[in-house]
């Protein structure tokens, strides 16, 4: 029934994958048996209403967090029931994250918050270029304080993909922002995704960006309901919101 | 309201463990006052008590011998209130198996009855039966010490005649609060004990039928002493009279007196020194917690809760904390004060310590408290009250940060982000960080207080008994004789150095104020006597003049070159003027010392001594006191390394405990100060230190930041602390000194690294805690919302 996208290399794969948060006397059972492939170098957007386990979704692909059960393969690596060691190295070498609140260190300015995470990879690119890639490299000597809220969100995205991540994962990154920002933002992420080649997965619960993805997830009550693939991806300066 | 009330109990637990520090401040303070006063109360109100309920006198005069009707020409005196005649003797006891020498004054009460003035507190037993010749009272701790009971016998030299005693009861006496011997400074229960007979009995050993050599006598209420004592003297100066005197100079009352004042500034500067810190961090710790709570005030002034109500709710927070505070420290120093008390009984012999909680220092414990938590709630509660609701609802904006010129050197471009962190959050935050290093700093101060006169009085006893007092036994004669004695004593067994004394009893006046001591005459080149100036080198014995111990001096108000006069109070009791030639830096005591030839010159007697160091053979001491004691010359023999332990103990059990206290509770202060450093350290990083988390910072690298400032903090604050610690223990030294001793003002290394010992303990426990909590910190919490 799938369609093939840019890339046939699966990256990640999630077989009923299931969360179930206690809340003392009730269980809230945030994910239903999740079944799900990403694919190499592809941009998805996951949509859903508020409360469908999207975050819940990209918080234990990135090894933030882990399922309650089932299986959630990287490549050949089963995140589940990884001890926080594995768990950190794989955030460290293969996960870059963008949130909706940028959540950048204040006290360091835009090229050491890009710093901080060059100094622990591997094979990063310079903090530089991490920030022309999004449009700063004006602004690199600025503090958090004196950026604008889509200039921080784009310095959280030169942050995340400093270190050459295989997966981008960005949590409602213009939830935030107004529209005309948050195309800015989207810009950045598109770009990122087609130079790099980096897996991005674009959390929203604005269908409209959806139009930009190679592949739409649709999320309802802890289960993948939909998985459309894109024909015409539109670029980030055509949508509307 | 029932909502913020249950936010209340929520926010009390959640913040238990900050509560428990902030309380545990407030305790310190609190319990310091507590203990301190209420014990100089318990011991002054017992005093007063005893005083009062066994008419203390108060002129106390010894003579020679004066025939009974004297009492009446002194009865008359204008003033006099009651007046009590007495004989009294310095004898020789043996105890039933106790071998030391033992030395012990008789007293005489009137046959079967108690006395006038200075009566007596039955303890067991009953006053000799009139009549008897043979039952004695003896002190109670004397009776204590030797174990002997009502009925048990014990033998007496009194007059140079042998006499079996038999016990008929055991007694304290106002006037022997303070049991000392002639010449202690430290009460030797075992080795000297009042003793008090009938009086018939007594006079008839003495030969002293129808005469007295002791009086005592009170005053009606508003009558001045200087004119009585003068009139008393007056009249007994031609029997041999030694010169009345009155309570400040009667042995029990002044060391007694003595000992209040400095536990009454130790009362006043210790707990203004706790309490005020205590103040300065409550006021500090308050506004911090509450300032992790900005957010939280936003919005419930956002949801229309008016700045009343926050207040209130707050002003509550404050109230349970300061009232926990309080409650432990008022129950704990009641508690430490009882054990305080019970250490000052057994050196002060009172019938019953009366013990009391004064509400007055409680509220006043209270009122500082609280009154220091309320003051940094309220501008912290006023600057998060002002802040726009609207700024709640929205992701805080972060800080502001400008490059400084450390940023451009070339040590910042070596430093790790992780570092360039810490750095960058303590130099925007100087006001912060400033408050949190003093902070730190006083807690520090507080632990070099309340540690440094363990060292100091090792360092007391060490120039006492390694520079001043060198020979290893003094002996007292019973009255002047030829320098020659030396040479018989060089025969005596395990004698194997001598030098000699003459010792003679004085009042020393300079303009108003007068001390009673006795100048001690020594050969100019001696070995085992020191006379040390301020550097603890040897002083040379100048041929003319007086030394005075350096505290005499000062309480005399005289100067090299300046003179004192000198009443001999022997013989025919002349008073001289005599030139001051020095002072001398001696810890304990307060002697006066002249060159001996010079001294007899003044005297105007032939070359003599009354007095001998000695260096002993300790293995033959047994044989040597057998000897000695057998010499009629001999009334007195003391042993220096008996009154080098009494010394040691003595100042331990009462001023080393009291600071023991002290120390306890700076080390729990500096817990709680360091604790809720890192505690509200963390609560304001948590978001910062997730986000690393997430980055891929493994968990030892993020605690680094927290450990990293925590540090950085506490290592500033360690020479904050020395510098803030050597002032307030300059402080607290000024404020005790007296006639028994003086602590130098000695801060060793060994203390310095003790109180940074301290607060670097302090800030490992403190983040082994608040490392609990960055271990189970939730990456996905801290970054899901706004704050
Ligand atoms: N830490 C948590 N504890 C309890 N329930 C949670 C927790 N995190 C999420 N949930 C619940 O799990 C469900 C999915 O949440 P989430 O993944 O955040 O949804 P979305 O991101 O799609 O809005 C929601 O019902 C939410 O209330
Ligand atoms: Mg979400």
């Amino acid at each position: 029934m799938e369609e093939v996208g840019v890339s046939s290399r699966v990256v990640f794969s999630t077989r009923g994958v299931t969360k179930v948060y206690a809340m003392g006397e009730m269980e809230i059972h945030a994910l239903r048996g999740v079944d799900l492939d990403l694919y190499a170098g592809e941009l998805s957007v996951m949509l859903g209403a508020s409360g469908s386990g999207k975050s819940t979704l990209l918080n234990i692909l990135g090894g933030l967090d882990s399922a309650t059960d089932g299986r959630v393969m990287y490549g050949d690596q089963n995140l589940v029931r990884a001890s926080d060691r594995v768990l950190t190295a794989f955030r460290r070498d293969h996960v870059g994250f963008v949130f909706q609140f940028y959540n950048l260190i204040s006290s360091l300015t835009a090229r050491e918050n890009v710093s901080i995470v060059t100094e622990i990879s591997r094979n990063p690119m310079t903090p530089e270029e991490a920030l022309a890639m999004v449009g700063l490299e004006e602004r690199m000597d600025h503090f958090p304080s004196q950026l604008s809220g889509g200039e921080q969100q784009r310095v959280a995205i030169a942050r995340a993909i400093a270190k050459r991540p295989d997966v981008l994962l960005c949590d409602e990154p213009t939830g935030a922002l107004d529209s005309k920002t948050g195309v800015r933002v989207l810009e950045a992420l598109e770009h990122v995704n087609r130079e790099l080649g980096t897996t991005t997965v674009v959390i929203t619960h604005n269908a409209v960006i959806g139009e930009m993805a190679e592949r739409v997830i649709q999320l309802s009550d802890g289960q993948v309901a939909s998985v459309h693939v894109n024909q015409r991806r539109a670029a980030p300066g055509e949508l509307h919101w | 309201m029932r909502t913020l009330r249950r936010k209340l109990i929520r926010d009390l637990a959640m913040l238990r463990g900050q509560v428990t520090a902030i309380a545990i401040v407030i305790a310190a303070g609190v319990m310091t006052l507590v203990m301190l006063v209420t014990s100089l109360d318990a011991i002054r109100l017992s005093k007063d008590r005893f005083y009062e309920e066994f008419n203390f006198a108060h002129v106390f005069v010894d003579l020679k011998r004066a025939p009974e009707r004297v009492a009446e020409r002194v009865r008359e005196i204008e003033g006099v209130s009651l007046l009590q005649t007495q004989v009294q003797s310095p004898v020789r006891l043996e105890v039933p198996g106790f071998d030391d020498p033992v030395r012990g004054q008789v007293l005489s009460i009137p046959d079967g009855r108690q006395p006038d003035l200075n009566q007596l507190h039955l303890r067991e037993g009953s006053l000799p039966e009139s009549g008897r010749n043979d039952q004695v009272l003896l002190s109670e701790p004397f009776a204590e010490a030797h174990g002997l009971q009502v009925g048990d016998n014990l033998t007496a030299i009194i007059n140079g005649r042998l006499k079996t005693l038999s016990v008929s009861g055991v007694a304290l006496s106002p006037e022997f609060i303070y049991q000392l011997g002639p010449g202690d400074l430290l009460p030797d229960y075992e080795r000297f004990g009042v003793l008090w007979m009938n009086r018939r009995a007594l006079a008839a050993s003495l030969d002293m039928d129808g005469a007295f050599n002791r009086l005592a006598l009170s005053l009606q209420s508003g009558v001045p002493v200087e004119p009585m004592i003068e009139a008393v003297d007056g009249i007994l100066a031609p029997y041999g009279g030694l010169g009345a005197y009155d309570r400040e100079d009667q042995l029990s009352h002044r060391f007694l007196s003595q000992e209040l004042d400095q536990l009454r500034m130790s009362a006043t500067i210790l707990p203004t020194i706790f309490l005020g810190v205590a103040a300065f961090l409550l006021n500090v710790l308050m506004a911090r917690i509450i300032n992790t709570q900005r957010q939280q005030v936003a919005v419930l002034k956002a949801f229309g809760y008016g700045n009343g109500a926050i207040g209130w709710y707050y002003g509550l927070l404050t109230g349970l904390i300061v009232l926990i505070g309080c409650v432990f420290g008022v129950v704990l120093g009641g508690w430490a004060a009882s054990g305080l008390a019970g250490v000052y009984m057994e050196y002060f012999r009172f019938p019953a310590m009366s013990f009391r909680l004064q509400p007055r220092v409680i509220l006043l414990g209270v009122a500082i408290a609280g009154a220091a938590a309320g003051l940094g709630t309220f501008r912290a509660v006023s600057r998060a009250a002002r802040l726009p609701p609207a700024q709640a609802m929205r992701p805080p904006a972060p800080e502001t940060y400008h490059q400084t010129a450390l940023e451009r050197s070339v040590l910042w471009r070596w430093l790790s982000q992780p570092s360039r962190i810490i750095i960058r959050n303590l130099s925007r935050h100087r006001l912060k960080a400033a408050f949190s290093v003093l902070g730190i700093s006083l807690s520090g101060a507080l632990i070099l207080v309340g540690s440094f006169q363990f060292n100091a009085v090792d360092h007391l006893i060490d120039t006492q008994y390694r520079l001043v007092q060198k020979a290893d036994t003094n002996i007292y004669f019973s009255e002047p004789v030829a320098p020659g004695v030396k040479a018989s004593l060089l025969n005596q067994p395990g004698v194997t150095a001598v030098e000699t004394f003459r010792d003679v009893a004085t009042r020393l006046t300079h303009g108003h104020r007068e001390y009673r001591t006795a100048i001690q005459g020594m050969d100019a080149s001696r070995r085992l006597r020191g006379l040390i100036d301020t550097a603890y080198r040897d002083i040379t014995l100048p041929g003319e003049g007086l030394l005075l111990t350096a505290y005499l001096a000062e309480h005399l108000g005289v100067e090299p070159g300046d003179t004192v006069d000198v009443e001999v109070m022997e013989g025919q009791r002349r008073t001289l003027s005599v030139p001051v030639a020095g002072t001398v830096n001696e810890p304990i005591g307060m002697g006066a010392y002249m060159e001996r030839r010079a001294l007899n010159r003044l005297l105007r007697e032939g070359p003599a001594v009354t007095g001998a160091w000695l260096l002993t053979d300790q293995s033959r001491e047994q044989a040597l006191f057998d000897r000695l004691w057998d010499m009629p010359l001999v009334t007195s023999v003391g042993m220096i390394r008996e009154s080098r332990t009494s010394i040691r103990r003595y100042i331990e059990d009462t001023m080393l405990f009291m600071m023991g206290f002290m120390l306890l509770l700076a080390g729990s202060i500096a817990f709680a100060v360091l604790y809720n450093n890192a505690r509200i350290a963390f609560a304001e990083r948590a978001r910062e230190l997730a986000t690393l988390r997430v980055l891929g910072f493994t968990r030892t690298e993020v605690a680094w930041i927290l450990i990293g400032e925590i540090g950085l903090l506490t290592l500033l604050s360690i020479p904050v602390g020395w510098g803030l610690g050597t002032a307030l223990a300059w402080l607290l030294n000024q404020s005790i000194s007296m006639d028994l001793f003086r602590v130098p003002f000695v801060i060793t290394h060994q203390t310095y690294a003790f109180a940074a010992a301290g607060v670097v303990l302090a800030a490992t426990l403190s983040l082994l805690f608040v490392a609990r909590r960055l271990y189970r910190l939730n990456m996905i919490d801290a970054l899901k919302t706004a704050e």
